[in-house]
């Protein structure tokens, strides 16, 4: 077996599989239960003083049939005494000491709140620490949350408050609701911050009923936005650890998290930057057990590609990820059509017709029958066919060799650069 | 009114229809696996046209009375064809998914939509504008309601004549209610009277309104009258009481109460066609002991679909190949046996059929109480003559694109026309000849503008 071992900035966790902050981490209970299936390490459900929650509290999106592509809600952080919280950690840690146990934290933005919080939590022997500066509901508007998340003084103070006071590593988990996500980074590792985790909830209404034009979720009738995630925002919080991981100016190590939903998506948030992943979504969908698979498909992915340790996995792709003019505008692939696989749904060519760029033919043979032919020298190698076919094989898009050396956009303007200066200078 | 007893009860829950629906799950899930194919053969391989990924997006979309529409909009028998179409020789053939995975259940599917129609009492379409032409149907089958259908479309005032108590046709009293019940037929028959169509149903055209009426009445005349009995045998001991006509056999449980009459009998179904196949299973659902399909070819030659025959099978009815019958035998005027003779096939004439050939000394008894003619169905060769039509042997002839008979001012379409080479005998096939011959009476009336009469 593969070393899954982790090691998010001294937070250590017997493989990279944490649950997020939410209510799968709500209780001492729940907690256990998700070690003895397996989890990792489990971020508590967000303590602060404690709150009163509304009725009902989830939505979730569905698309043609499957189900929670989307997950929204509007459930704040605990409801339950600081100190019930405090001893079933306590005795949770007790219990699994190699588990990682991270307490996420949220208070008014003031020092001593900060202090006091960190010092309680601390005594009841978490590992470490995360930041609530993400959580976009209800909490903002009492000005904690993404309210001060939004806000790169506000992650920096707090994130230095709440390193004033503590002795364990201090994550600080930032909200996607912001223009640019490195600017908050950014400020929570000028903070102090041992590591920073994304994202939290994205703004959202889940929908509207459409008989009784009520919000989905309601409240006795009434709305309030919520937070999204599941599925439908991986791309999203994959793009975010991208630019975080590339950032030469955020230089601590990153907690993925963000509509992972199995290994595979797991092995891609690594890829990204990512040192943990963390879930939600997926465990209330499915409950616990889905860790299982989850640490059996990387052990097997590891074991296939003769990676002996997780820890290698990290940031692997981020110097793949970078702007779009340093891509090589002479590069260039083409769609092609497998006929003997192709079954004729002609998807790839009404997608082209309408949609794209006009260049796959449906044609009959000598003997009448259809089939579907690229007109290569017009393609652009968009990847619109290959994307709607719905049989694997059927369209593979293949690189062709044009003769042209790789040229970016930023080299090709460097050059222009170049030649008007010299052409002004020889003037 | 007597209350049935147990016995009957248990046999009339042997007409309840075999298939049940979809549920609403079952049918979202299956819609959202259709792949919505652009150009799809589906469509192609649909006799009627239907616009299939269409009809199926608006199950998945929830708009159930706009996929109903789309289903109806192009065959105006829709609700009955997705219970009784051959699926697997037509649109699920076609589908695409045969090649990756397993073909969308397009007949389950199109049966959810119009039931929800049905059960939601849906009137689907309107009238066209009146345009102040008159068109007689003769036959309110699926050809005639099919035609109706878009000539009202159009605007013009229909009238069909039915010879029975209720229109529908082979919908309504040909097909085994344990497989489309009459209230499917019946349900169409309304959505077409809705267009202000006039039914004058037990009304047999040639004999309580004479043809001459017809013809001088209307501005155009459309022939949909069908086929007639089954034929005679031709054997010595046909007019035994217990020798049924296959068609009326089956009329008679879908019109009659369920009777005990079978129950225990040794049945031999004479033919092996699809109303063959239902006399058959009809016959073990009224408590038959034991039910024979004789056929003088083979299991190669027989015209039922696959899928019946499969049917048959599982309902326990045993097929005997190469058998034909040479008398019935009877007992007190009641048949007590059928005397058969085993046959041989010729080797192919230049038409592709094998002549059987009786084997002699081949002849043997078989226990029989009741036996069913199921030999194909007879033409109703008079009253086409009354039409003074050409026809052979009881096909109307026709124009292929026009469906005009050798009289310009009647057309013909259905199993009138079937027959020789001509047409198709599915009931998807009547609908879209219903639909084409009335857009051909649109065709010469309009173009004939005002003289018309």
């Amino acid at each position: 077996m593969a070393d899954l071992r982790t090691n998010l900035a001294g937070i250590q966790s017997p493989n990279p599989f944490w649950l997020a902050s939410a209510p799968p981490t709500n209780s001492g209970y729940q907690v256990q239960r998700a070690f003895e299936a397996g989890w990792g390490g489990a971020v508590w459900k967000t303590l602060g003083d404690p709150i009163l929650n509304v009725s009902s509290r989830f939505a979730a999106v569905s698309f043609n049939g499957q189900r929670v592509a989307g997950f929204n809600n509007i459930e704040l952080i605990t409801d339950r005494p600081l100190d019930v919280n405090l001893k079933e950690i306590y005795e949770t840690k007790k219990r699994f000491p190699n588990h990682a146990i991270i307490a996420s934290l949220m208070v008014e933005p003031k020092q001593e709140k900060w202090h006091e919080i960190v010092k309680k939590v601390e005594a009841a022997g978490v590992d470490g620490l995360e930041l609530n500066f993400g959580c976009p509901h209800g909490m903002a508007e009492r000005g904690m949350g993404s309210a001060s998340g939004q806000v790169p003084q506000l992650v920096e103070k707090q994130t230095y408050w709440a390193k004033e006071a503590a002795t364990t590593p201090v994550i600080v988990k930032l909200t996607p609701n912001i223009t640019d996500i490195t600017a908050t980074a950014e400020a929570a590792a000028n903070g102090g911050a041992d590591a920073i985790s994304m994202i939290n909830t994205i703004n959202s209404l889940a929908g509207v009923d459409i008989d009784t034009w009520d919000t989905i979720p309601h409240v006795a009738g009434k709305g309030a936005h919520g937070g999204y995630c599941g599925p439908a925002v991986k791309p999203i919080a994959l793009h975010m650890v991208g630019e975080c991981a590339r950032n030469s100016r955020i230089n601590v190590p990153i907690s993925g998290i963000g509509g992972i939903s199995t290994w595979k998506d797991a092995v891609e948030f690594m890829l990204m930057g990512s040192t943990s992943v963390q879930v939600c979504t997926a465990a209330m969908h499915h409950g616990f057990r889905i860790v299982e698979d989850m640490i059996e498909g990387l052990d097997h992915y590891l074991e296939e590609k003769k990676i002996a340790s997780v820890a290698d996995l990290i940031g692997k792709s981020v110097a793949k990820y970078s702007d779009w003019g340093d891509l090589d505008l002479n590069y260039q692939v083409v769609a092609q059509i497998n006929n003997d696989v192709c079954i004729n749904c002609n998807k790839c060519h009404i997608a082209c017709e309408d949609t794209s760029h006009q260049c796959i033919d449906m044609l009959k043979d000598g003997n009448g029958n259809s089939y579907l032919k690229v007109r290569e020298e017009e393609c652009v190698g968009c990847n619109l066919c290959s994307i709607v076919c719905p049989v694997d094989g059927a369209i593979d898009m293949v690189e062709v060799a044009n003769g042209l050396p790789p040229m970016t956009w930023n080299e090709r303007q460097a050059a222009f650069g170049a030649f008007r200066a010299s052409s002004i200078l020889n003037k | 009114m007597e209350q049935p007893n147990s016995l009957l009860l248990d046999l009339m829950e042997n007409f309840e229809e075999v298939e049940h629906g979809l549920t609403n799950q079952e049918a979202i899930e299956e819609a959202n696996r259709c792949l919505y194919c652009y150009d799809a053969p589906c469509i192609t391989a649909c006799p009627t046209d239907i616009n299939i990924p269409s009809f199926i997006k608006k199950i998945a979309s929830g708009n159930l009375k706009g996929s109903a529409k789309t289903i109806m909009a192009a065959n105006p028998v829709g609700a009955s064809c997705s219970r009784v179409c051959p699926t697997e020789e037509l649109c699920e053939g076609a589908c695409v998914l045969n090649h990756s995975t397993k073909p969308i259940m397009i007949g389950n599917l199109q049966r959810y939509a119009t039931d929800w129609a049905i059960k939601n009492d849906q009137t689907l379409f309107t009238a066209g504008e009146p345009i102040g032409k008159t068109v007689a149907i003769v036959g309110g089958g699926p050809a005639g309601l099919s035609a109706a259908r878009e000539l009202a479309l159009l605007g013009y005032q229909v009238t069909i004549f039915e010879a029975e108590e209720h229109a529908g046709g082979l919908n309504t009293y040909g097909i085994v209610s344990f497989r489309l019940p009459k209230a499917i037929s019946y349900w169409e028959v309304e959505q077409v009277k809705s267009l202000n169509v006039e039914i004058r149903t037990n009304t047999r055209v040639g004999k309580d309104i004479s043809v001459d009426e017809i013809l001088s009445n209307y501005d155009s005349v459309l022939l949909a009258i069908g086929m007639s009995r089954v034929p005679d045998l031709g054997l010595k001991g046909e007019e035994l009481a217990g020798v049924y006509d296959a068609i009326e056999f089956v009329k008679a449980t879908k019109t009659n109460p369920i009777t005990d009459q079978f129950v225990g009998k040794k049945v031999a179904v004479i033919g092996a066609g699809n109303t063959a196949i239902d006399a058959a299973t009809c016959s073990v659902r009224l408590g038959a002991a034991n039910v024979k399909i004789l056929y003088r070819r083979t299991e190669e030659e027989m015209t039922a679909y696959d899928f019946e025959y499969e049917f048959a099978k599982q309902d326990g009815v045993e097929f005997r190949w190469l058998t034909a019958p040479k008398e019935i035998i009877g007992e007190a005027g009641q048949v007590k046996a059928l005397e058969c003779v085993k046959v041989v096939l010729e080797n192919p004439d230049k038409d592709g059929r094998r002549r059987p050939i009786p084997l002699e000394g081949s002849e043997f008894f078989l226990d029989a109480d009741i036996v069913i003619k199921a030999i194909g169905q007879s033409r109703y060769v008079h009253l086409i003559e009354e039409f003074q039509l050409e026809h052979d042997e009881g096909i109307v002839k026709i124009h292929p694109d026009s469906y005009q008979t050798t009289n310009p001012k009647v057309f013909a379409c259905g199993d009138v026309i079937f027959g020789k080479g001509q047409g198709d005998a599915m009931v998807v096939s009547a609908a879209q000849q219903g639909k084409e011959s009335a857009y051909a009476i649109h065709r010469r009336l309009s173009a004939k503008g005002a003289e018309t009469a």
